[in-house]
This record gives structure tokens, C-alpha cells and sequence, in this order.
């Protein structure tokens, strides 16, 4: 016997898609097909093997960007959360490209480093660096002091204090602010797709636009938003499985 | 504090034998003094209190004493020799526990003597029998976050227990448990004491508690802190557990703290 | 931090990263980076300009919209679904996954169906604000203390009151700090909209100036833009606090 949640989520889903099928049918506009018609354009582009090319375009400036970021962002903001004199250097750069529309930057960055890979990397690198910095800063800044105490106590080095108690307390947020990092990411992957040159799942999107194919079109942004829910709530379930209990087990809870 | 009485229950003891001393401690914070001049000797194999109320500087003491934080002026002996840091002679047990939410019961326990590069497999017997000891049995590879509040200061306990400390600093330990729990501590305590060849210091803010579980009470008032008074309790102990709390001198203690306390409380 | 005692403001290592920016771009580094202060002249030059206020006004429009509509689609939204279970099994799956979905994937679909046009970038500065507002709304309503329902219920106070005088204040916080984050979600919509649709705006400015290598005014309008976007986050987080302070202590 099926959950009542489980219920209700195919409810919400049959809904939703049953509302996009009506609103394909009537029509609301020429450009809105229907639900079927943007399904069976989905399966078609999967067979054919178009969606699989256009993917391993897309995903390239993706992962390149997620990783530098990952890496330059983690290391940023160990630092800053360790040193107040980083933090007063550093910190106010990434607030402010926290709050600023980075977008923005994208004609410039492609004046600078042309069309190709580099804009896009860099694009992604933009908008998935400031959260995973000011999440890992902010998580090493607020490691409880009972721990950090409690390691110098019974003697820990500083290198002990922080890989043996600030990282592993700051590591929940670290990831979160991973995930956050690559949902970010995702967003410019497309916008440079969209803005710099139609490749990839942009060039699906932009291309069968131009010809006004819109099933197609439809089917290839469905594809990117399905991928990167499913992507994202995977890591969100692994950052759940991982990290269980890590914020209990102090006396204030 | 050389006109104390000396006789206690350690009187079959040399109980003269001084462990720890303050010498003339101060602490500021910016312009204002959390300590003042604060001169106090703990003698060896025995349990003291630091007893005041809140915002007396009886933890920023205990932390001084631990060398977490330093003095502004004056400075502190253990064995004869001035602290400058944390050391191995000294242990802390946390008032909110500070266990890592992330490790198992036993790698907590062990964590001491992990940061002390004591190889895994040594560092894990010594853990498991201190885990044992405590009351543990069983729960090894628990997670703080399964555990109640009791049981998670017994391993802060067990954790400072294993690295074989002579000083135990305890840090209003208790006062996180519940009532009854808070009990049973206090009798596992004084067996620990009458056992154990360590000296505690022990910061509590319950006049009871103090007078329960001491050999030695200071209790310091506030603004700027300083020791008013020394006391020690005699002829309790060896009452037995479960017959201190209706023994007289016990009761009188306890009403005598508090009314040199009362005029010091809002 | 502290220089010979004085504790230094926050965002004071800014005038530091200027100073630099103003020397990489008096060495001539790169013909990307102009010097701050031509950057600065150049942007008095622009801002009374005829073009510069049309892009201002015309952002500051769809802003504006976008976000009173997410705002007052949103709360309510979000309210209620804290308060209906069924409504909250049904809607919930959806407001995640819009939450976390590249938005940006829908603008192309959002042109097509509303044209090149202010609709469009009104509708994607709304779905960028609008889903975290709504679970922040759900999650406010939500987390209010027992107590204070059973509070409200003891000493007779009819629905419409509790609703208007003690679950609304109590979720506010949380309503708050969603509507901040919305806005601050909704800042990079509107741009992120103006870009893919660049013909009204900063985008078609930006085409404009990057099409003549105008570097001191994409400069320019890029400093204005932030400024701007820094500032209203900093005013509503500067607002979250002045009613934060009951939030820890309902």
C-alpha cells in the first residue's frame, strides 16, 4: 500500500502535467504544446542521441567551473574564517558578489576571454564561488567554542584543532554550501549557453526556437531542470545521510 | 588560608601537599576586572569547589588554571610549576560537554589521547575500560546525539578520566543533568575522589552540591572576584553517602554559605 | 579587524580593493581594466543621460512589479500552506523544485510566450523572488510555538483575530527573511532577463556599450548596479534585525 505522501505527490504531478496538457490543447498560445507532444519530443531527442551530445557539451563548462570553485572556494573560506585579518580583506568582496547580480559581468567576460570554454567556466566559476565561500568561512568562524576549547585542552595542535574539530564541525554547512555552489553553477552554465553561444542543451533550446519547434524546445528545458532537481536532491539526501545527527548532541538542543 | 583547619576526612593523609596554586591572579576584560589578585591553594588528592554566584569569575578561573585563557597578571602553579598553556597534567570536563557530535562514543573518549598521537589500537583498550568504568558498557560506538544528558557527560568524564591526568577541572559538570541524575553523579564522585590519587577542582554554583562533594569550598564573590572565604566542612565524610544530606554540620554548612551568599544575589 | 586599537569597519577593505583597481588600471594592465577614477568621472557623465535613466526606470519597474507580485502571491501562498496539510503535500514537491531548477532555462519559453518584452522580465523576476518567499512564509507559519495557538485560543480570540494579531507577527521573522533573500534572488532576475532579452534596460545598454568597447561605462553602469543591489540587501537584512530580536526568544 502506497504512502498517503506518495499519493498526493502523483496527485500534484498528474495535476500539474494534466493542467499543462489542457492549456497545450486549447491552446493558450501557438508557442505551447502540449505535455504529450513535449514528452514524445524528449524521447525522440533521447533516441536519436542529440540530448546525449548536447549534454556532454553543456556539462563540461559545469564541472570545470563547480570544481575550481570547489576547491578555490573551500580554501577561501577556511582562511577567511581562520584569520580575522583575511576575513576584513576578503569577506567584503564575496558579500558583495553575494548580493550583486553577476550576471551582469558576462559581456564583459566575453570581451575578454572570447566565446569559447574559458567564458563559461568562468561564468560558472562567478556564480557558484561567493556561497561556497561565505558558507565555509562562516562555518569554521562559528565552530562552538566549548570544541575548540576542549581540543586545546587535552592538548591538540593547531593543525589538530582544525582538521580533527573546525572542519569536520564546519563540514555540514561546507556542503550545503556545495550544493548551493552548484545549483548556482547551473543557472550560469545555461545563462552562458543561452548568452554567449547556443552549445549544448542551449543550442537544443535556441535552435529548435529559431525553426519554432517547441516541443523540442520544451523537451530540452524540461531535460536541464529535471537533471539538475534530481541532481541537487541527491546531494541533499547524501548531505543528509552524511551528516545525520552532526548538529545534535550539544547541550542546547 | 593557613588558619584552615586541616582536619578532614583525608587527615590519615598528608593532606598539607598543595597541587595547584593561584598566586595573585587578575583578569581584565577591556576595564573591566573579572579577577582580582586571587590567591587560593588546592591541596592534592582533594576535591575543591569554587562556589559563588553567577558572573563570580569562577569559570574564567578554572580556564586559567586549564592555561586556555591567560592571566592578566599573576600566575598559576601546578606542582611547582608555572603554567603557560594547556598540559598534560591537567584535564577539563565541560560544563555543556563538548563531545563531538561527528565521533562515536569511543573515539570521544579516546579523542585525549588521540591529540596526544597515542597509537589507535592502545588509545581504544584505554578508552574501553574508562568507558566501562563510567557506566558505558555497551554504548561504544553510540553517537552523542543518542545519548541523554547524563550519559554524555560521563563520557566527558571517561574522555578526561583516560588521558590520566592528576588535576580534573570540572566545569559546573552537573548542571546540565537532570535532578536525579545529578545525584548519582555526585555520590560516583566522591567514590572517584576517595579512590583516585587526583585532585579536582570543581566549579558549581548549587551550595549543596558544594557542600555534598567537598573536601575544600571557596566561595568567591563578585565584582571584582575574590576568595571570601575557605571552608571545610569536617566530619561529613565519613557519614557515608546516603547520610551526609541529614547530617547537621552538613546542614549547618549549607545555611552558613547562604547567608554570606544572599546579600550577593538580585 | 583591529589596527593599532581601532577596530577598522567592515566593509572598509573595499577602499583598499579600489586603491588597487585604480593602480592595475593606471599601469595599464589591460585594456579591461580602466582606471577607478576615469570609471567614477564617467559615471557622473552618464547617470543624468536621457539613456541611462530610461534603463534605470524601465529596471526599477520590472523590479518593482516582479517583486510586489511575488510578494503578494507568495505570502499568502506560503501561509497557507503551513496551515493546510493537504495544500502543503500538494504544493510543496513543486516549490522545492522550482527553488533549486535553473530559472534561467524558462526565460527562453517565457519569451516566446510573452513576447521580447517588460512582461517577460517582470514574469522572470517574480519566479526567481517567489519560491523562496512562499517556503519561508510555510516554514514561519509553521514553527510558531504551540503555546502561543493554545495562548490565543484560551483567552478567546476568534480566527481572523489570531490570525491577524498573533500568527502573523509570530511568522513575520521568517516572512521577512524570505521576502529579503526574494529580493535579492529577484535582483539577478531582472538582470539575468534584461541580458537574454536585450532590448530594454541595462541589457540593451550593456549591448550598447560592449558593442562600442566602452569599458568606463560598462563600468560605470556594473558599479551603479551593484551599489544598488548591495544596498537594498543590506536595508532589508538592516529591517530583519530590528524584528529579529523577538524571533530567538518566542
Amino acid at each position: 500500500m502506497p504512502s498517503r505522501s506518495f499519493l498526493l505527490k502523483v496527485l500534484s504531478s498528474a495535476i500539474v502535467f494534466g493542467a499543462w496538457e489542457i492549456a497545450g490543447r486549447i491552446p493558450v498560445s501557438y508557442a505551447f504544446p502540449t505535455f504529450l507532444e513535449s514528452m514524445q519530443a524528449l524521447v525522440a531527442l533521447t533516441l536519436d542521441g542529440t540530448l546525449f551530445a548536447a549534454y556532454a557539451e553543456t556539462l563540461r563548462p559545469l564541472v570545470l567551473g563547480v570544481l575550481i570553485s570547489s576547491f578555490l572556494g573551500i580554501a577561501l573560506g577556511l582562511w577567511i574564517g581562520l584569520s580575522a585579518r583575511f576575513d576584513w580583506l576578503f569577506s567584503p568582496i564575496f558579500i558583495v558578489m553575494q548580493a550583486a547580480p553577476l550576471a551582469a559581468l558576462i559581456p564583459l567576460l566575453v570581451m575578454a576571454y572570447g566565446i569559447g570554454l574559458t567564458s563559461k567556466v568562468f561564468v560558472v566559476c562567478i556564480m557558484a564561488m561567493p556561497v561556497i565561500v561565505l558558507n565555509t568561512a562562516g562555518a569554521v568562524r562559528n565552530t562552538p567554542s566549548s570544541l575548540k576549547e576542549m581540543a586545546r585542552a587535552f592538548l591538540g595542535s593547531r593543525r589538530d584543532v582544525i582538521l580533527k574539530v573546525i572542519l569536520p564541525a564546519a563540514s555540514p554547512i561546507i556542503f550545503s554550501g556545495l550544493r548551493l555552489g552548484i545549483s548556482a553553477g547551473f543557472i550560469g552554465a545555461i545563462l552562458s549557453e543561452l548568452k554567449i553561444t547556443p552549445t549544448g542543451v542551449g543550442d537544443i533550446i535556441t535552435y529548435s526556437r529559431s525553426i519554432a519547434d517547441y516541443p523540442s524546445m520544451y523537451a530540452a528545458i524540461f531535460s536541464i531542470i529535471l537533471l539538475a532537481v534530481l541532481f541537487l536532491n541527491l546531494l541533499e539526501k547524501i548531505e543528509l545521510h552524511l551528516f545525520r545527527g552532526n548538529n545534535r548532541g550539544y547541550v542546547t538542543d | 588560608m593557613s588558619q584552615i583547619s586541616l582536619a578532614s576526612r583525608q587527615a590519615a593523609k598528608p593532606a598539607a601537599e598543595i597541587a595547584v596554586r593561584t598566586r595573585d591572579v587578575s583578569k581584565n576584560y577591556g576595564s573591566v576586572e573579572a579577577l582580582k589578585k586571587l590567591s587560593l591553594d588546592f591541596p592534592r588528592g582533594q576535591l575543591t569547589s569554587l562556589l559563588g554566584p553567577s558572573g563570580c569569575g569562577k569559570t574564567t578561573l578554572l580556564k586559567i588554571i586549564a592555561g586556555l585563557i591567560p592571566p592578566t597578571s599573576g600566575e598559576v602553579e601546578v606542582n611547582g610549576k608555572t603554567v603557560t598553556g594547556p598540559g598534560p597534567d591537567r584535564a577539563f570536563v565541560f560544563q555543556d560537554f563538548a563531545l563531538l557530535p561527528w565521533a562515536t562514543v569511543l573515539r570521544n573518549v579516546a579523542f585525549g589521547l588521540e591529540l596526544r598521537g597515542v597509537a589507535q589500537s592502545e588509545r581504544e583498550d584505554i578508552a574501553a575500560k574508562y568507558i566501562r568504568d563510567v557506566g558505558l558498557a555497551g554504548f561504544e560506538t553510540s553517537y552523542p546525539h543518542q545519548l541523554s544528558g547524563g550519559m554524555r557527560q560521563r563520557v566527558g568524564l571517561a574522555r578526561a578520566l583516560s588521558v590520566d591526568a592528576e588535576v580534573l577541572l570540572m566545569d559546573e559538570p552537573f548542571s546540565a543533568v537532570d535532578e536525579q541524575t545529578r545525584r548519582k553523579f555526585q555520590e560516583d564522585l566522591l567514590t572517584l575522589v576517595a579512590n583516585e590519587n587526583k585532585t579536582f577542582i570543581f566549579v558549581t554554583h548549587s551550595i549543596e552540591e558544594a557542600v555534598y562533594v567537598s573536601d575544600q569550598i571557596a566561595i568567591l564573590l563578585p565584582r571584582p572576584s575574590r576568595v571570601s572565604e575557605v571552608i571545610r566542612p569536617t566530619g561529613i565524610r565519613e557519614k557515608g553517602t546516603e547520610n551526609i544530606r541529614r547530617d547537621p554540620e552538613y546542614l549547618d554548612t549549607v545555611d552558613r554559605i547562604w547567608a554570606s551568599l544572599r546579600s550577593y544575589v538580585e | 579587524m583591529k589596527l593599532f586599537g581601532h577596530r577598522l569597519p567592515d566593509m572598509s577593505s573595499l577602499i583598499l580593493w579600489g586603491l588597487l583597481w585604480e593602480i592595475v588600471g593606471r599601469l595599464g594592465v589591460t585594456f579591461f581594466i580602466p582606471p577607478l577614477s576615469a570609471v567614477f568621472v564617467t559615471l557622473i557623465e552618464i547617470i543624468g543621460t536621457p539613456a541611462f535613466l530610461k534603463a534605470l526606470g524601465e529596471t526599477a519597474y520590472a523590479f518593482s512589479v516582479g517583486v510586489l507580485a511575488a510578494v503578494v502571491i507568495g505570502v499568502p501562498t506560503g501561509i497557507m500552506m503551513g496551515k493546510s496539510r493537504l495544500l502543503d503535500e500538494l504544493l510543496l514537491p513543486w516549490v522545492n523544485i522550482f527553488l533549486s531548477a535553473p530559472l534561467t532555462a524558462l526565460v527562453p519559453v517565457l519569451m516566446v510566450l510573452f513576447g521580447f518584452g517588460m512582461k517577460s522580465i517582470i514574469i522572470t523576476t517574480a519566479l526567481f523572488a517567489i519560491w523562496i518567499i512562499i517556503l519561508n512564509a510555510r516554514a514561519g507559519v509553521m514553527q510558531i510555538n504551540r503555546s502561543l495557538v493554545e495562548m490565543a485560543r484560551c483567552f478567546g480570540a476568534s480566527p481572523l483575530d489570531a490570525f491577524a494579531k498573533v500568527y502573523f507577527w509570530a511568522a513575520l521573522p521568517e516572512i521577512l527573511s524570505g521576502v529579503r533573500i526574494g529580493v535579492i534572488r529577484a535582483v539577478k532576475g531582472v538582470i539575468i532577463g534584461q541580458l537574454l532579452i536585450s532590448i530594454v534596460g541595462f541589457g540593451a545598454l550593456f549591448e550598447l556599450y560592449s558593442a562600442n568597447f566602452l569599458m568606463t561605462h560598462f563600468w560605470a553602469v556594473l558599479i551603479v548596479l551593484f551599489a544598488m543591489a548591495f544596498s537594498i540587501s543590506e536595508l532589508l537584512a538592516y529591517l530583519e534585525r530590528r524584528v529579529s530580536y523577538y524571533a530567538a526568544k518566542r
